[in-house]
């Protein structure tokens, strides 16, 4: 299909265009993006998003009208901030970074969105265990695990993670084809688990379903030891959780290749099923769950999707989490092969693998994967601020734009010195007045911008200026 | 041949979604649910992947 040619494509080893614009006879269709962002946002992670509100006590009312709002705001930031600047330029996030700021930095940044890929395929390494050991019996982890409790826990997710690596080691190819062959059954796999769930809480109509979904599903009450979230958790979750990709720039990689810069705005395909009926769906899941087992501390995707689905539940968690994992492995591989280009794939791709098994251990990364998501959009924020701004106001605020191109430098000070003092700044935001991970990403880029257009003007002032 | 395979695709995601709708309404039990989803996912696995990458494999690059 186009959207697993299109992101073929962009993580491909040999990936074209990587120093040069993508040219016009490259450009993709609207339908291109359409699949794809719809394919990518329904995947492992939905499987653990929505019961973690049930878990945090979100209200009904809250759930619904967060979302709605919070995807919205995703929805404009891709379609107003990341799609223009994506059709202007047709670069890679890297390479503009490495006109901004040089080389060394970028190869930071590539250092640590690697880190948090491999993060990110743990958690789903950890979820698909959930699931291959239902029939042996395994003991699942709780919510207030953060270290591995059994042995049996350690031996499934060390054979998942081994799969897993030896797969990706083999190339992304065949996995981008199964996933695209998975994404319909999946979506229908998620509805399809809430209406055999729902006749279990006592529904059987919409009425019944309103009724219950204030009462038994988000009763606005966490559980013990819990957080409670209220509305702006998750308008800022829904909002921030993909901060790396719109605001944050990633998928400059991506959008690039669009004929309009309008396509941005095609990410609500993404947005609205997978992050919001897929999240309201594995919620009234979890709820079922938690009506038949009273006081239960579990949580496992892989047992709450089979109660509810039976055995297409379970596979489908396996399949969720694989096909998430896989590639995430993969350009996690591919952003260190960015530092060492004279190491082979496979052993980078193998190193990652081995790294991504053993963070997998840890139920943490699943049970806190709300914060860890949020913590990397935050972490990888800034220098998204950083693009906008050196696309928007060099010439409105006077300083040379592409500054290490310009000046012919490895490396520049104003981008990374913005980077570090943004994060420094949201952890006192954090530390001193108590704001959430989730809320520090709309400080922080306001923060990211006035710092790098400030110390631009004092480094890197406009060439017009320098000659007066 | 493709025709076939897009039909047994097309039957797998009905089963996959009607069952549980029939469910809903009370018409069947959760246990057919589970088994006709069950038979469903094998249908969709058995045929999907033959068409849908097919047609990836034979279509021209776009440029």
């Amino acid at each position: 299909m186009k959207e697993q040619k299109l992101f073929k494509k962009i993580v491909s080893q040999n990936n074209e265009f990587e120093r040069t614009p993508v040219p016009a006879s490259q450009l993709k269709s609207g339908k291109s993006f359409l699949g794809m962002y719809a394919g990518e946002h329904t995947a492992g992670t939905e499987f653990v998003i929505g019961p973690l509100f049930v878990a945090h006590g979100v209200s009904a009312g809250d759930l619904f009208l967060g979302l709605f709002i919070g995807n919205l705001l995703a929805v404009l930031s891709w379609g107003l901030m990341t799609g223009p600047i994506a059709t202007k330029k047709r670069l890679t996030l890297y390479y503009q970074l490495e006109r901004i700021t040089g080389k060394s930095v970028v190869n930071l940044y590539n250092f640590i969105n690697a880190l948090m890929f491999c993060f990110l395929a743990g958690s789903m390494i950890a979820v698909s265990a959930t699931a291959v050991g239902i029939p042996f019996g395994l003991e699942m982890p709780t919510l207030s695990d953060w270290y591995p409790k059994t042995p049996g826990w350690i031996v499934a997710v060390m054979i998942m993670g081994a799969v897993i690596t030896l797969i990706a080691i083999r190339g992304y190819n065949q996995v981008a084809k199964f996933a695209n062959v998975m994404a319909p059954w999946m979506i229908l796999i998620f509805v399809s688990a809430a209406f055999a769930a729902l006749p279990q809480l006592g529904v059987h109509s919409f009425d019944e379903f309103i009724v219950a979904a204030k009462e038994v599903i988000w009763t606005g009450v966490p559980l013990p030891g819990i957080s409670k979230f209220n509305i702006w958790h998750i308008i800022f979750f829904c909002w921030f959780c993909n901060m790396a990709m719109h605001i944050g720039m990633s998928d400059l990689t991506i959008l690039r290749y669009a004929k309009s810069w309008k396509y941005g705005f095609l990410s609500f395909a993404g947005m609205y099923i997978g992050h919001f009926v897929a999240w309201i769906a594995s919620g009234i899941l979890y709820a079922v769950f938690l009506q038949t087992n009273v006081n239960s501390q579990e949580f496992a995707p892989g047992p709450i999707a089979f109660q509810a689905a039976g055995v297409a539940g379970a596979v489908c968690v396996v399949v969720a989490g694989w096909t998430t994992a896989n590639p995430t492995i993969y350009r996690a591989g591919l952003a260190l092969q960015g530092i060492f280009p004279k190491t082979k794939t496979w052993k980078i791709t193998a190193i990652v693998g081995g790294i991504t098994s053993l963070a997998a251990c840890f139920p943490a990364l699943v049970m806190k994967l709300l914060d860890f998501v949020a913590l990397y959009g935050l972490i990888l924020m800034p220098m998204g601020a950083v693009i906008f701004a050196d696309f928007y106001f060099a010439d409105k605020f006077k300083f040379q734009q592409e500054q290490a191109l310009k000046n012919n430098r490895n490396f520049t000070w104003p981008a990374l010195a913005a980077w570090i003092c943004t994060l420094f700044a949201c952890l006192l935001l954090n530390y001193f007045y108590g704001l959430d991970v989730f809320f520090l990403g709309l400080p922080g880029w306001f923060i990211a911008v006035i710092l790098f257009v400030s110390f631009s003007k004092i480094s890197f002032p406009a060439l017009k200026t320098k000659l007066a | 041949m493709k025709s076939i395979l897009k039909l047994a695709s097309f039957i797998g995601l009905v089963l996959t979604i009607i069952p549980p709708i029939l469910f809903f309404k009370s018409v069947i039990s959760l246990d057919s649910s589970h088994l006709y989803m069950t038979i469903g996912m094998f249908i969709w696995f058995g045929s999907a992947p033959f068409w849908i990458n097919k047609k990836t494999d034979d279509q021209p690059d776009e440029s």
